[in-house]
Order: C-alpha cells, then sequence, then structure tokens
C-alpha cells in the first residue's frame, strides 16, 4: 500500500505537473493527438461508411474491418507503425520519431496509428446506421419524388444519427486508450508517465499517471454520452430508454485497448 | 544512416535497465559470429531482417515460453471473466432494477485503457500474472454478461412455457432449455472477448506478464524487428486459431443450428 502513497504525494506534487514534460503538458499533448486522429478518422471514415450504407453495398466490408481490427494487437502494429519504417519503402520520408508541431515526439507517425484505429468503430458503426433505416421508410421517401441525395439528408441521415454519433463515441474512447499505449513505444502523451514509473521501479509514479489516464478516460466517455444524448431525438431507435438498450448493440463488441 | 537512426532511437531508452542486457546479449552473439567468420544471422544488429526464420530457431525455448504464457493468460482470463459474468447475468436478469447498474459499471470500467488498469491492479496484487489476469477479466466481463443476457433473452417464451408444462423447474429450465438455446450467442461474444483478450495481454508487457508482448516490447526497446515481428504474427495466428476453436465447439454444441449457418454471429 505504501505505492499508494508514494502515488497521492505525485498527484499532489506540483511540480510533476508543471514545467516542460510536466503531467499537465503531457495530457495537453495527448488530447490534441486524440481530437486530431478521430478528426482524421472521422474525415475519412465517415463519408466513406454513409455512403456505402446509403448504396447498400460493402457490408462485408465494414463488418469484416472491425473483426480484423480486433485479432492484430494495437500494441504491435503501434510498434511497427512507429519504431521505424517497417519495409524501407518510403526511404527517409516515413516520419518514425520525428517530433510533429504540438503532437510531440513520434507525433505524426502515432496521428496516423490511431487514426486507423478509430476507423473501423466509426465505419462499422456508420454503415450500419445506415442500413438500419427500415425500407418503408426509404421507400416511402423515395416515393415522395426525392432524389437520393434528398433520401440520404432527410429521411436516412437524422434517423442514423444516434448510432453514428455512439460510433464516434466509441472511436473516442478507443483512442485515448491506444494515445496512452502509444507511450510505450514512441513518447507522446501521459502513457509516458506510466511507462517511466514502471520500467524504473518508481510504481508511485506509475500508478498516478494510471488515475490520471483513467479519470480522463471516464470524462471523455461522459462527455461523448452526454453529447450523443443531445444529438438524439427523443423516441429514437437509439434514445435511452429506463431499461437501457435490451441488445447486445453493435457499438459494444470492440474492447478499448 | 540507418546506424544514425538507430542511435537515435535507442538513446533515450539505454536508461530503462531491462534492455541493457538484451541488447548486449545480441551485440555479443553477433560478434562472436563475426569472429568466426560465419555470415552474419538474419536478425544481428546489422541486418536486422523483419522475418528471419534463425531467429525462430535460436530463439525457439524464448518463444515457446512467451507463447505459453500468453494462452495461459488469455485462458484464465477469460474463464474468470465467465465465472463472474454468469451469475451476474442472472442477477440482471432476475433484477431488472439491477441490470442497469451491473451494466453500467462494466461499461464504465471497459472505459479505462488497459495500461491504466494494470497499474491501478498492481498495489492490490503486485507485479504479477494475477494482476493481468484479473484486468483482462475485467475487459471480458462486460462482452460476456451483455452476450448471456442477449442470449438468455432471445430464448422464444413458447419454449419457455412448453418446458414449464413439462414440469421443469426454474434451475432444470437454466440448463438444460434455456443455455444450450442462448449458446449460439453466448459464443459469440466469447470469441470476441476471446480475440480481443489475446489482443490485450500483450499491454500485460508493462508488469512484465505479457505473454508475447514481452517480446513486442523487447523488440521495440531492442530495436530488434526480428523478435518484434515474430511475437506480432504469433499473436494474430494464436487469435485465430483460438476463435477457429470457438467456432467448432459451437457446431458441435448446437447441432440443431447447422441449417441456418451464422444466424447467431454477431457483426
Amino acid at each position: 500500500m505504501r505505492v499508494l502513497q508514494d502515488a497521492w504525494r505525485y498527484l499532489t506534487d506540483a511540480s510533476s505537473w508543471t514545467g516542460d514534460g510536466g503531467m499537465l503538458a503531457l495530457l495537453a499533448e495527448q488530447l490534441l493527438l486524440t481530437a486530431g486522429a478521430l478528426g482524421i478518422a472521422m474525415l475519412v471514415g465517415l463519408p466513406l461508411a454513409l455512403w456505402l450504407g446509403h448504396l447498400g453495398r460493402g457490408g462485408f466490408l465494414a463488418i469484416n474491418i472491425t473483426n480484423v481490427g480486433r485479432a492484430v494487437p494495437t500494441f504491435a502494429l503501434l510498434a511497427l507503425l512507429v519504431t521505424a519504417d517497417p519495409w524501407g519503402w518510403t526511404g527517409d520520408l516515413f516520419p518514425g520519431t520525428a517530433t510533429l508541431g504540438p503532437f510531440g515526439r513520434g507525433g505524426a507517425a502515432t496521428l496516423v496509428a490511431l487514426a486507423l484505429f478509430a476507423l473501423p468503430p466509426i465505419i462499422t458503426n456508420a454503415y450500419t446506421a445506415v442500413r438500419e433505416v427500415p425500407t418503408e421508410v426509404r421507400e416511402a421517401a423515395r416515393g415522395m419524388g426525392m432524389s437520393g441525395w434528398q433520401v440520404f439528408r432527410r429521411a436516412e441521415w437524422p434517423l442514423a444519427l444516434p448510432l453514428v454519433a455512439s460510433g464516434v463515441r466509441l472511436a473516442l474512447v478507443q483512442v485515448w486508450a491506444t494515445a496512452t499505449i502509444a507511450a510505450l513505444v514512441a513518447g507522446p502523451g501521459l502513457g509516458r508517465v506510466i511507462t517511466d514509473g514502471f520500467f524504473r521501479t518508481q510504481y508511485g509514479k506509475g500508478i498516478a499517471g494510471a488515475i490520471v489516464v483513467a479519470a480522463v478516460a471516464l470524462v471523455l466517455e461522459l462527455l461523448a454520452a452526454w453529447v450523443q444524448r443531445a444529438v438524439t431525438p427523443p423516441g429514437a431507435p437509439g434514445a435511452a430508454s429506463p431499461g437501457r438498450s435490451r441488445r447486445v448493440s453493435p457499438d459494444r463488441n470492440t474492447v478499448a485497448p | 544512416m540507418h546506424v544514425t537512426l538507430l542511435a537515435a532511437t535507442l538513446a533515450p531508452r539505454a536508461t530503462s535497465g531491462l534492455l541493457g542486457e538484451r541488447v548486449g546479449e545480441r551485440v555479443g552473439e553477433q560478434l562472436a559470429g563475426v569472429d568466426a567468420g560465419a555470415d552474419p544471422r538474419c536478425y544481428s544488429r546489422l541486418v536486422n531482417e523483419w522475418f528471419c526464420w534463425d531467429y525462430v530457431r535460436d530463439y525457439r525455448p524464448e518463444i515457446i515460453d512467451a507463447t505459453l504464457q500468453h494462452l495461459l493468460i488469455t485462458l484464465a482470463s477469460v474463464l474468470l471473466g465467465l465465472a463472474i459474468a454468469f451469475p451476474l447475468a442472472l442477477l440482471a436478469r432476475r433484477y431488472p432494477r439491477l441490470e442497469s447498474t451491473i451494466l453500467g459499471v462494466s461499461t464504465g470500467l471497459y472505459t479505462v485503457p488497459s495500461i491504466a488498469l494494470f497499474p491501478l491492479l498492481v498495489p492490490f496484487t503486485g507485479l504479477s500474472a494475477t494482476t493481468v489476469v484479473i484486468g483482462l477479466a475485467l475487459y471480458a466481463l462486460t462482452i460476456l454478461v451483455r452476450a448471456l443476457l442477449e442470449g438468455l433473452r432471445a430464448v422464444p417464451e413458447d419454449v419457455r412455457e412448453a418446458a414449464r408444462g413439462l414440469g421443469y423447474g426454474a434451475g432444470r429450465l437454466l440448463l438444460r432449455v434455456e443455455l444450450p438455446l442462448a449458446v449460439p450467442v453466448l459464443v459469440a461474444g466469447l470469441r470476441v472477448a476471446t480475440v480481443s483478450t489475446v489482443a490485450l495481454t500483450t499491454v500485460g508487457s508493462l508488469v512484465s506478464y505479457g505473454g508475447l508482448g514481452n517480446l513486442i516490447r523487447d523488440g521495440v526497446q531492442g530495436n530488434f524487428r526480428a523478435e518484434l515481428m515474430t511475437a506480432a504474427v504469433l499473436c494474430v495466428v494464436l487469435a485465430v486459431l483460438l476463435d477457429v476453436l470457438l467456432v467448432l465447439v459451437q457446431r458441435a454444441a448446437t447441432p440443431w443450428t447447422r441449417g441456418r449457418q451464422g444466424q447467431g454471429a454477431t457483426a
């Protein structure tokens, strides 16, 4: 239990928060990485998945991308992406551990890796969301003379939004967790505090870092849940009902690493 | 150019103690090889190939140990998770008011990154395999409770009625009727839980019980490419093998679903 006291001391010591490499700077760095990666993944994944869902094609891809993503350890993939240019194809262009502005050491490679990890939940959920819009709704919209775009914009999108949002929420939690692991490999972010503590046998420090990471994860999840509820119209399929969702929802079958 | 890159990646980590010996050991081996006039191994520091059979041959005991540890940690975690999920799911089904609490708490746990969960368990269980197993079981739990609940709910009410009409009590109904019918959904959950547990076990390398993750960590720290790649590939192979095994188990356990393949599998 002495380690808990050490952790408490580390958390309450102002000098562990401030300054270069202090926890505040690392926290900002990791939040920035998370937001950046999530942004990239949404920009790439959402249009693709929504479009495929609208066309009703590519379901195989949308489902399997998640299954494959689950089997590959994030740790290993991060290691491959971040430590070096895996096969030398890019010459010296591959960023490796180079520093990228505010994203810190290994910034570019970490950003790419995190965006890749955010894609499966975003794509799978957005695709499923559009596919699950009842056929009658779609046909009624078409019968009213709406064009393909109008059907999507005015019928499918509003109905799909809650599930799309839950995919983004899941991706957010996942990216935050993966960003922490990135510190095991490359350097940026709060995971550094954990790995430093553990690899240098200052367990108090490691545990202090873990407490901060876990707390921020919970805060992010609550914020995302709040946003999700805000975009869900009352009575919509994804709206929170007293008994909660009565099924193993498709948005919950990936584990945050 | 590669050498400078190497030096640059290694320098900041040289302090972390754990790797010092390993790197030294590998360089030593390589120098010995050069002295004897033999070809350098494909995993030697200068060649450092990603795929290298010599590595697998020369380090076989180490690789087998790591794989076994990985497998044992995964199996123990999933079984422990299942053992806890079972009563929880029954409780949640029996008392609907508990359901949202149980699901809420397990989902909250799920939100905590594994790399933060292990350190939080260390004060209680130390730097041991127990820490990793408990942590991973907590993650598996979330998936399994949901799968069990979902599976039990999928049992048609008239089947239940019929069994009751035949004089089945609650216990016998559960064991002989409901659970067998819940198997497809449960196995779908087990597959998800198992595959992600295999991947997550690697993070246990933080407390030195990560199975293949230990090799990955050492590979990263020592820029030992063959070690890193071999361990990563073995992780995926292990996950796929366990997944296939579960599918086979399900087929054997539910002969009646064979006509309509894939019905129970979730996305």
